[in-house]
């Protein structure tokens, strides 16, 4: 009941959220959104202890299949961005065919290396991918028409409304993984691959599995991507934004389902409000480079368990004071 | 007597130029405790290894119940009911102990996403918790069920180790020095239940140490040294063997 009424204000206060904002804030809201959906589907990768550095050009394949879905083939948005994720699936799925002859370090190299070939493809074919200057005017969802019902997915409030419930859905999925007997077995993966095996676990099968997962909701967030800033080009799946991720699940922490959404939030209200207001425009990737060293060494286990400690001290606080209250009652 | 359950055919296996085991031959029936030895060195945890599916034989053939299981990964050889535990304390520590063995039904109750997501996997996971109890009680475990494999003391480790390999509900449980770390008083308790195990039906090949164990244990003994086969009969047989006394304590030819 109380965790109902806890969702509850969470839900209300993210739908309440954007009308509080600027018109460029309500932008970076939805970024925001669709940047939890990213690094959310990269902690999945990581449960399995596999590090990639080709998670963003997968994002790109799925904004880029359904964006030449909808240009080329007219297919509806939704369902093209659907097609996205199975797409960035699909991918994957091949890729881990090379990758997974490789562990730790050298699977890290191999990912950034067959993403670069995936970007450099794009550069390369002007036909269909458009080359350099990538592919514009992808058109966005649908106006919604219906009497007094009136949603232009042009408006980032519309948008974000939009992309919130599918980063709900998604976000619930991948927490019922997690909890369920597969995330249990991806955490035993992690952990002791041979005494995992030695009890029948299929070790490259659920490798491949979470690599796939984690790929597709990538790609889905690609999709969610492509549509709402109507133009993508090679350069918005590069390194740097590879980066970002790394820099939002280790300053989150990767122990919990929660750390890398902390770690993207905090982050991104640092880079782009904080900061911004102070006026350090050029120095914002230093200072980003300065705080992702400054956790690894100060702050090992991430955001994370800053809130662990605080429910911890909660939970002591309040145990004392309630074991007087059942002796006088 | 019943049939050979495995049988072990001139396995040999060589590294570059080192030759670690070197065409051993035996036979492990059906309901038996099998203790494999040998001086340090001997191939013991090599052949193990070759039998579990960790290592690829070079030569030579294992045969489960007149299939050919060499050569097949580590996870197919434990589906067709061969299941081993490591030495030291290969556990997945920051995992609770409940957990741990939970992951020990991995077989009989095979993970699905799409039971994940509808609600459909309750049944399954009350069941694998369930046989994961089971497995716990059988090793004197379940009052830890909560607490991190990491944290346990290292006697309840190895039990815990144990306890995952029973919960695969194997036929044969390899066992690689099961009784290492463990003081007296753990040593009898584990021999105990190793005794309930056999019972149960259950075939046990063990690599080990401790001889006070083996001899009290098994029902047969292979002996090996520098990766030969070097004597096999039952406790009384081993302890008085000419051959196996030479190799543990040199023999006078060597010496003189």
């Amino acid at each position: 009941m109380r965790n109902f009424l806890i969702w509850l204000i969470v839900a209300a206060g993210l739908i309440a959220l954007p009308h509080t904002l600027s018109f460029s804030l309500q932008e970076i809201l939805v970024f925001l959104v669709i940047n939890v959906l990213l690094v959310v589907s990269y902690r999945l990768l990581t449960l399995t202890g596999e590090w990639s550095l080709g998670h963003v050009v997968i994002m790109g394949v799925g904004a880029y299949t359904s964006a030449l879905m909808t240009k080329r083939l007219g297919v509806y948005v939704p369902v093209s961005m659907i097609m996205g994720a199975l797409m960035a699936g699909f991918v994957a799925f091949l890729l881990s065919f090379p990758l997974f002859r490789m562990k730790g370090f050298y699977f890290l190299i191999g990912s950034f290396a067959s993403a670069e070939i995936i970007r450099l493809l794009w550069k390369r074919f002007r036909e269909p991918f458009g080359g350099p200057k990538g592919l514009k005017r992808i058109d966005s969802l649908a106006d919604i028409n219906i009497g007094p019902i009136q949603v232009d997915f042009f408006e980032p409030v519309a948008y974000y409304y939009f992309a919130l419930i599918v980063v709900a859905v998604c976000l619930w999925i991948l927490w019922r993984i997690e909890k369920s007997l597969v995330g249990l077995t991806f955490h035993a993966v992690h952990w002791q691959d041979k005494l995992a095996q030695a009890s029948g676990v299929d070790l490259r099968r659920y490798r491949t599995l979470a690599f796939v997962l984690a790929s597709s909701f990538a790609g889905l967030s690609g999709a969610l991507l492509a549509h709402y800033i109507g133009t993508i080009n090679p350069n918005s799946f590069d390194v740097e934004l590879m980066v970002f991720v790394l820099t939002w699940a280790i300053v989150g922490g990767t122990a919990t389902f929660y750390g890398p959404i902390l770690g993207c939030v905090v982050l991104t209200l640092l880079n782009e409000v904080v900061l911004r207001e102070m006026g350090f425009q050029q120095m914002r990737p230093l200072i980003y480079g300065a705080i992702m060293i400054g956790s690894i060494l100060f702050l090992p286990d991430g955001l994370e368990s800053l809130v662990k400690r605080a429910m911890a001290a909660w939970k002591r606080r309040s145990t004392p004071a309630a074991e007087p209250g059942k002796e006088s009652a | 007597m019943s049939a050979p359950l495995l049988q072990v055919r001139n396995l040999t296996k060589r590294f570059g130029g080192l030759t670690a085991v070197d065409g051993l031959s035996f036979d492990v029936r059906k309901g038996t405790i099998h203790g494999l030895i040998g001086p340090n060195g001997a191939g013991k945890t090599t052949t193990f290894n070759m039998i579990s599916g960790f290592y690829k034989p070079t030569e030579g053939d294992i045969v489960l119940r007149e299939e050919s299981i060499s050569g097949l990964m580590m996870h197919e050889v434990a589906h067709r009911g061969v299941v081993r535990t490591f030495q030291h304390s290969t556990l997945f520590a920051e995992m609770t102990v409940l957990e741990n063995v939970v992951v020990g039904t991995h077989m009989e109750f095979p993970p699905s996403i799409w039971n994940a997501l509808t609600g459909q996997d309750a049944h399954d996971r009350r069941g694998a918790e369930a046989k994961a109890h089971e497995a716990l009680e059988f090793f004197g475990l379940l009052a830890f069920q909560h607490s991190l494999a990491g944290d346990l003391p290292h006697g309840h480790q190895r039990a815990l180790g144990m306890a995952v390999a029973l919960a695969c509900r194997p036929d044969i449980m390899l066992l690689d020095e099961p009784f290492t770390g463990m003081n007296p008083e753990e040593t009898s308790r584990m021999m105990e239940l190793m005794n309930k195990l056999r019972s149960s039906g259950l075939t046990l090949l063990l690599v080990e140490h401790d001889m006070h164990a083996i001899m009290g244990l098994c029902d047969n003994i292979t002996c090996m040294s520098f990766g030969k086969f070097l004597a096999e009969g039952g406790p009384q047989e081993i302890r008085n063997h000419p051959d196996v006394i030479e190799a543990y304590l040199g023999g006078a030819r060597h010496v003189a």
